[in-house]
């Protein structure tokens, strides 16, 4: 890097070419590092894919397309249907996000449009603390202290809403601490720092004369969210909602605590259940064979959700972040 | 003169009625949503530091893991402070340089490129992988070949920081002003110069304010070290090679225990992983407070 290349007299001074040949040999291999640096996520997400479906091929050429779609996972019986799991990380996630958007969306109005922001920088750090709470400690938290807590009031509720129709359905016995519900709570406060400082920063991109023009005209603050930061900011806020639908689809270690483990399809929310990430994290130590196989397959299926979900959003945050600069 | 006393009154007070109702209503739900957050968190940090205080002490943090029935007093959780500490440390290694390296890549040599933008799409991307995955990867990739390690879960842990220490890097990066880059350039200094001695200092304080809230997130990981260290209860002070234990996966184990004395080691691990979180957290803080030249 320090070797200073002598430009030979034959070449004419300010060219492109001598520029690009006086670099010396250090400097080009800091970008090579640098270039192969970068493609390294590139790298590491291919070899994901490549190696993970690898592992899962003796689970799909024994069950085939009928065993993923299938509901019956039996290790003992050699039976590994993945569709239990694929409806109770659905289940799992819609609840996080359903309880944590409306608290989310709350917050970053709030630490936008109402508190000044010299006062805004306390409540970020205390909402971001939910993020520092690691998954596991959440878990233990959740399966030793909130779960027995938490279990009488969802058998009282389930008592009152057991005759209800559709309530009694969702809500109605039998009810357990560990359970569907409680899982996708405690998701819920681990994402909502996440699409709580999302939202914020699309709302942030709002133009301030926009606003001072809703209020000029005499609306309330509440009027000039709605007619103002609401229409500019959705497409943004879809993203943000959808990036926490990510997480919530993946995180393992508190949903594997306190979920109930136990492999069902039922509409019963306060019912013990299992999802994708949960039930890889609790067998996988004493797996083998095709069982293994099928673990890593929910995997592989996890994953390409969790891709699909991620991309998905990113685009929207990304294409609504344009639309913003460009109006 | 008449003309001006016909002007209407404007009445600039605040709206009555439902109008204002409904906007008192809003900003008080708004309060609410912090309020919902705080009683959870605060739930939590009571639980933990009430259950884990009462078993912490020094001898708890370097003492071997004991058998699940031994009772509170008896034993601790050094193996597993050392295996977090060993394996965190590690990883960090690994995942900051090659983070700040493809950080630079992003910005200072990719630019607005196609190749440039996807990578930084995808390394947004990567940071949604659920961590579980990273665990199952560097199981089928290292682990099936050369054995449960520390490096395997140092690997794994890398895998979840590197996309986050490129993108706190990359935010980082792009706020160095181009007239100190123009600037180097004019006093003939090759561009691996300028962003080494240059561009690379000036956003210092950033780069390592955002590492450190990587190591502090992956410090905390479970799901990552579970197919990758297998966690013993022994003490294993070599890294490289030999089953490992951290404090998470000890957490994990010990959760579903029934014995009293398991679980109270669970809480004392998790006060010690909450306090070490904290302590990066903090730190970062104080590094972006103290050092970062270039702020949003």
């Amino acid at each position: 890097m320090s070797t200073v290349t002598q430009a030979g007299p034959a070449v004419p001074a300010g060219s492109a070419e001598a520029l690009s040949e006086r670099r010396p040999l250090g400097d080009r291999g800091f970008q090579v590092l640098a270039l192969a640096a970068g493609l390294l996520v590139l790298v590491i997400l291919v070899l994901i894919a490549i190696s993970t479906t690898q592992q899962a091929t003796s689970w799909f050429t024994t069950e085939g397309f009928k065993g993923i779609f299938s509901t019956n996972w039996n290790p003992a019986a050699n039976k590994f249907g993945a569709m239990t799991f694929v409806y109770g990380t659905a289940i799992t996630a819609v609840i996080a996000i359903v309880l944590a958007v409306p608290v989310s969306l709350a917050i970053a109005l709030l630490l936008t449009e109402v508190v000044p922001r010299r006062r805004a920088r306390p409540i970020v750090y205390v909402v971001d603390l939910l993020a520092v709470v690691p998954s596991v400690v959440w878990g233990l938290w959740g399966i030793l202290v909130f779960a027995p807590w938490v279990q009488h009031i969802y058998a009282s509720i389930g008592s009152a809403l057991g005759g209800v129709p559709v309530l009694g359905a969702l809500f109605g016995p039998p009810t357990s601490g560990a359970s569907f519900f409680t899982a996708g709570l405690i998701l819920a406060f681990m994402i909502t720092p996440i699409v709580t400082s999302l939202s914020r920063e699309v709302i942030a991109t709002v133009p301030a004369i926009d606003r001072e023009g809703a209020y000029a005209l005499g609306a309330t603050r509440w009027e000039m969210i709605r007619g103002v930061v609401w229409p500019h900011s959705h497409g943004g806020i879809v993203g943000a909602v959808l990036l926490g639908l990510g997480r919530a689809m993946g995180e393992t270690i508190a949903a594997a605590l306190v979920i109930g483990s136990s492999p069902v399809i039922t509409s019963h929310l306060f019912a013990p259940g299992y999802n994708m990430p949960a039930v890889i994290a609790n067998q996988f130590g004493e797996s083998s064979g095709v069982f293994r196989s099928a673990l890593m397959g929910l995997g592989v299926m996890l994953f390409a959700f969790t891709i699909i979900v991620n991309v998905f959003s990113r685009a929207v945050v990304a294409r609504s972040a344009r639309r913003m600069r460009g109006a | 003169m008449a003309a001006v006393t016909a002007q209407p009154q404007v009445d600039l007070r605040e709206p009555k009625g439902w109008r204002r109702t409904r906007n008192r209503a809003a900003t008080v739900a708004m309060y609410l949503a912090f309020v919902v957050v705080i009683v959870p968190l605060g739930f939590v940090l009571y639980t933990v530091i009430a259950k884990g205080a009462s078993i912490i002490s020094w001898s708890f943090l370097t003492s071997p893991i004991p058998v699940n029935v031994a009772p509170p007093g008896v034993g601790g959780m050094g193996p597993a402070v050392l295996g977090t500490i060993e394996i965190t440390a590690l990883a960090t290694a690994i995942a900051v340089p090659l983070g700040v390296l493809g950080a630079i890549y992003l910005n200072e040599y990719g630019g607005r490129g196609p190749l440039a933008r996807f990578i930084a799409f995808m390394a947004d991307v990567m940071t949604g992988v659920p961590s579980i995955i990273m665990g199952l990867f560097i199981f089928t990739i290292w682990v099936l070949h050369f054995g449960y390690s520390g490096l395997a879960g140092a690997f794994a842990l890398g895998c979840l920081m590197l996309p986050i220490v490129i993108q706190s890097s990359h935010e980082m990066l792009k706020l160095v002003p181009n007239s100190l880059r123009e600037a180097s350039y004019a006093l003939g200094a090759t561009k691996a110069r300028v962003t080494v001695t240059v561009v690379l200092p000036a956003a210092i304080g950033g780069i390592v304010s955002g590492s450190l809230l990587a190591v502090a997130r992956a410090a905390g990981e479970t799901a990552p070290l579970l197919f990758t260290i297998l966690t013993v209860t022994t003490a294993n002070p070599n890294v490289f090679s030999g089953a490992n234990t951290a404090l998470s996966t000890e957490i994990f184990a010990n959760a579903d225990q029934p014995f009293l004395g398991a679980q109270a080691r669970g809480w004392g691990a998790a006060l010690t992983l909450v306090a070490i979180a904290f302590i990066l957290m903090i730190a970062a803080r104080l590094v972006t407070a103290r050092f970062a030249r270039y702020q949003h």
